[in-house]
């Protein structure tokens, strides 16, 4: 049997997180308002309106072209799309076509678990306006203009994906990158992030495309996965039965798990592209590319690899510290303030903090444990001033009430007792409570000295330095 | 001489000085449109009787009870001492191809019959914050797409003033109706190829394009959007400057609008003209004319009175003090059309793709077996045969197999032609002219139903006025005498780009020196 290569290219449109529309002033984001509701004269296309462009779109699809290491055209141009549909209420869309705000670029994508990096090439990247929506209800046709006017970012990959899993990474890392950046919520579920996948098989090896097919209406990275390695499957039965591949468009079925054929694609479509000449050309002037660039802040995979050098974590933590930004600058700050080990402050991130955030739903920014309150619990852990477990409860408690760990240190009389009296006489509490365990020991099972260790510390309420107390029993148990 | 029939000037001078009252001009207007209008344009007219081609049809609503509220609300401004605004007092009507908040904006296509805007565009707003009393929305070709309004959804269409066999000109032919016939002193309308200048040229009134982006196009039902000026037409040169100084200006609703301050118009209108260089060029002297037979050119000159008033002109003009510039080359004059014919159609078949039954406007009568037969009854049945010309072209040229031999190739024409005009006005150039002079048609208003049918030919009509608006630049065209038929010929001022201070100027100087003319005291048969 041949073996099979899967050639992949995903197509995204990518909401971005803009106040307003693209060309009115109608709030962008309609996820949870009724239908037409946020619309007015321009993005419903009446008669002799004129669209103006909204200068936040630009400024947050320069931030991504330079995040794609693509070049950025100081000069960009608004062209028509012209085609009928009753959701595209102009009868035509405005688009970026050949001289579109940026060109070229690539998105690395690491494939931790494989050990390898992927580097995936863009080939389109432009601005443009969403259409609306329509909906199908009981025989009759529904549309919705909301999302008319919506700021979209296209961004098309080259054929450079060689697995579902590659498609996947590809699509989590774009989502990281645009929380990264701050310009989309890049939620796949609201629509913020949404992909069609174009794939074709052929033998490995082999330097030719095999006519492909685009799969639509996916709508989380898990159906991406699925619906690519269904349809690759399918290709390949097709194949091997002798069938040719045909160029047909189709419909992910996510209940189904199931690919549905939507159409043939015999011809492309006639868009009759031509410069909207409602709209003046983009020009990105030095200073305001330099005002829009300076926001650019350091790539997740850059910081990724930082971490590593840096601060000497593993792979492993450096991939989830470097996440989600606020998390990774919450790491940084903790760390600098902490002045001690990094791996210390990335083990409590990751085991407490992060199950803090995930139970609350809540990002590093919002926590009440701020990095310097962190790195001072950290401080009291290795001081010796609290113990481990004192520490994990504090966080807790800081993150309970607001207050400066130490301010609860004292309040609450956490500090671990060193005064040999007080231990002394617990111990021997102890002891005299435990006549059973006692002859054990001193019969030689003298494993038992950590549970005399822990009862101590019950009855201080893990207060006690659990070092002094264990030279203190070892010496009254003799 | 009713208080309609006097210029928007003296009007708002009038009103401050409390001789006359806004109400009593709106009202005066609305009796000569009463007496000379005859029924307006409507859809399902039936035929035509001997006393409607005694009218002039100029409007498709007349808005009364607007225009008496609005006449009031000024009277009542005066009387209490407020500024009433520049233009107070004074009766416009609006070409109805831009929106005005709830009332009929029609295009003059049936596709359009039943639409009330929402929203009133840019220009009407400021009209009317200027204290101007719109009595109604005036005829047009339908979609603005011709040049003697015969081919509007609502019939009867607009007829000349001067003479009702004759058509007014177009597209904005019920803008100069109205204006000629002492219905308003100042109307509203477009120019995409000549749609005002040719117009005022037949009309006998004054009509100015302006520079592309002086006015804003927010609320004008979009045409050939890189080409759509609205401007003022008016009965003189002092009311087309008033009216500009309240319409022009930035508008943050239109991003092609310029950022360049505007000028003081009405000051400049006295200043004399000593000095200034005015252009004669031979290639505006004749037409180019594709022969319908072999399609090859014809050259043919202008006729002789046309030539005649555009060069008396140029003498009265160097009489006071102007220096004419003869042969200045405009090389590219005669490819205004064809190039013209690709691009307006490429934009105009796209902007009419909103109409398409689902939003607002005619939708054809269901069931339907599918959306695409809904589109196709919907746009079959509403657009006329103008519309559908224009997108039959315009989807030709701008598919993929062919945009780059038409489309992209008359965009070229079109910088060649803008080319010919930065080089006449080069201040450094050979020739630094200050303005060009020039007919603004090659012929007088054609009888109705002479040209009608034949859209090549009737297209033919804005070949001297169509390069200004290829090159974005101002033209000014007034009357300059009439015919031996007794109909108005006009002519044609081109300046740079926002320089329509001077197209002003050197029209006021016109007017000036022709004051005593036997013509000026002619009037329109439908006065008579």
């Amino acid at each position: 049997m041949t073996e099979y290569e899967p050639i992949i290219g995903l197509e995204t449109h990518i909401q971005l997180n803009t106040t307003t529309k693209i060309f009115c002033g109608c709030k962008a984001d309609s996820w949870f308002d009724p239908p037409n509701t946020n619309v007015c004269p321009v993005c419903c296309g009446l008669p002799g309106v004129l669209p103006v462009l909204n200068k936040a779109v630009v400024e947050k699809a320069v931030l991504l072209a330079a995040a794609m290491h693509a070049e950025i055209r100081d000069l960009s141009f608004f062209d028509r799309k012209n085609y009928f549909y009753p959701d595209l209420p102009k009868g035509y869309q405005i688009s970026q076509f050949d001289q579109s705000l940026a060109k070229g670029g690539y998105l690395e994508v690491p494939m931790v678990q494989q050990g390898y990096t992927r580097r995936v090439g863009i080939w389109k990247l432009h601005i443009e306006e969403d259409a609306g929506k329509t909906k199908n209800e009981k025989g009759r046709r529904m549309i919705d203009f909301n999302r008319c006017g919506v700021p979209l970012v296209e961004m098309v990959t080259a054929p450079d994906l060689r697995s579902p899993d590659e498609a996947a990474q590809y699509l989590m890392r774009l989502r990281q990158l645009l929380r990264w950046l701050g310009i989309s919520e890049a939620d796949m579920e609201k629509a913020h992030l949404r992909c069609d996948a174009n794939v074709s098989i052929r033998p490995k090896g082999a330097d030719f495309l095999n006519p492909k097919t685009e799969i639509k209406n996916v709508n989380s990275i898990d159906a991406v996965r699925d619906a690519i390695a269904k349809e690759i499957e399918r290709q390949t039965r097709e194949t091997e039965a002798g069938r040719k591949i045909e160029a047909w468009t189709l419909e992910w079925d996510e209940d189904a798990g199931r690919l549905k054929k939507m159409r043939s694609k015999e011809t492309e479509a006639d868009y009759r592209y031509f410069r909207e000449p409602d709209l003046l050309p983009v020009r990105l002037t030095a200073e305001w590319k330099a005002e829009i660039l300076k926001d650019l802040p350091e790539l997740p995979l850059e910081r990724r690899q930082r971490f590593m050098t840096q601060y000497n974590l593993p792979e492993y933590d450096a991939d989830i510290l470097t996440g989600e930004r606020k998390l990774s600058d919450y790491y940084e700050a903790a760390v600098k303030e902490f002045g001690g080990d990094p791996k210390k402050v990335s083990n409590w991130l990751m085991n407490d903090l992060l199950r803090m955030l995930n139970d609350r739903g809540i990002t590093a920014d919002q926590l009440k444990v701020t990095p310097e309150f962190l790195a001072q619990i950290l401080k009291l852990v290795d001081g010796n001033t609290i113990n481990t477990s004192t520490g994990k409860a504090l966080l807790q408690k800081v993150e309970e009430s607001g207050l400066a760990p130490q301010v609860i240190v004292e309040k609450e009389g956490l500090a671990k007792v060193s005064d040999d009296a007080v231990i002394r006489a617990a111990c021997q509490e102890v002891i005299a409570e435990s006549p059973k365990e006692t002859e054990a020991y001193r019969g030689g099972k003298v494993t038992l000295l950590g549970w005399f260790v822990g009862q101590v510390m019950k009855k201080m309420r893990g207060k006690a330095d659990p070092n002094l107390a264990r030279g203190i029993l070892e010496e009254l148990l003799k | 001489m009713e208080l309609c029939d006097l210029s928007a000037f003296v009007i708002t001078q009038q009103l401050r000085q409390k001789k006359i009252s806004a109400v009593e001009v709106t009202e005066s207007a609305l009796k000569r449109i009463e007496a000379v209008d005859g029924r307006p344009g409507m859809l399902d007219a039936g035929s035509l009787t001997a006393e409607d081609e005694k009218k002039v049809h100029a409007f498709i609503t007349v808005t009364t009870e607007r225009a008496l509220k609005q006449a009031a609300e000024v009277d009542r401004k005066l009387a209490a001492g407020e500024d009433p605004g520049l233009l107070a007092g004074v009766p416009v009507t609006i070409k109805d191809i831009f929106c005005v908040k709830d009332t009929p904006s029609t295009a003059a296509s049936k596709i359009l019959a039943n639409f009330t805007a929402p929203y009133t565009a840019t220009p009407v707003e400021r009209l009317e914050k200027a204290g101007a009393v719109v009595l109604g929305k005036v005829n047009l070709d339908e979609f603005t797409y011709g040049s003697s309004n015969e081919s509007s959804a609502f019939q009867p269409s607009p007829r000349n003033p001067w003479n009702t066999g004759r058509v007014p000109g177009g597209s904005s032919g019920g803008s100069a109706a109205s204006v000629a016939a002492g219905e308003a002193p100042l109307s509203l309308g477009t120019d995409t190829a000549g749609s005002i200048r040719q117009p005022a040229s037949f009309c006998g009134v004054v009509g100015l394009k302006p520079t592309y982006g002086r006015v804003s196009r927010y609320g004008l039902i979009a045409f050939g959007s890189s080409l759509d000026c609205p401007g003022p037409v008016a009965r003189n040169v002092s009311d087309a400057a008033l009216m500009m100084q309240v319409i022009a200006g930035h508008d943050a609703h239109d991003s092609t609008t310029a950022n360049v301050p505007v000028m003081d118009y009405v000051k400049s209108l006295d200043q004399d003209i000593r000095g200034l260089r005015i252009g004669l060029s031979p290639d505006y002297f004749r037409i180019a004319f594709p022969n319908p037979q072999t399609g090859e050119y014809e050259i043919q000159a202008l006729p002789a009175e046309i030539e005649t008033a555009v060069r008396r002109a140029a003498e009265l003009l160097a009489a006071q003090g102007a220096e004419i510039v003869e042969n200045v080359p405009m090389p590219n004059t005669k490819f205004g059309i064809p190039a013209y014919f690709v691009i307006s159609r490429v934009e105009a078949a796209s902007n009419l793709h909103r109409f398409d039954g689902v939003k607002y406007g005619y939708r054809a009568k269901g069931p339907f077996q599918d959306l695409t037969q809904m589109y196709r009854r919907t746009r079959g049945e509403g657009f006329g045969p103008q519309p559908k010309l224009r997108i039959l072209m315009g989807m030709y040229v701008s598919a993929a197999q062919y945009s780059e031999q038409y489309y992209k190739r008359a965009l070229q024409v079109r910088s060649m032609i803008r080319r010919d005009f930065e080089a006449a006005f080069d201040p450094q150039g050979e020739h630094k002219v200050d303005v060009l002079l020039t007919p603004t048609c090659p012929t007088t208003a054609f009888q109705m139903g002479a040209v009608y049918g034949d859209s090549v030919l009737m297209q033919y009509a804005d070949q001297l006025t169509v390069p200004a608006n290829h090159a974005g630049v101002p033209g000014l065209s007034i009357p300059a005498g009439l015919d031996q038929d007794g109909l108005p010929i006009g002519i044609q001022l081109l300046g740079p780009d926002y320089r329509e201070d001077i197209l002003f100027r050197v029209g006021r100087a016109y007017e000036r020196a022709t004051e005593n003319d036997a013509w000026r005291s002619e009037k329109p048969q439908v006065l008579r």
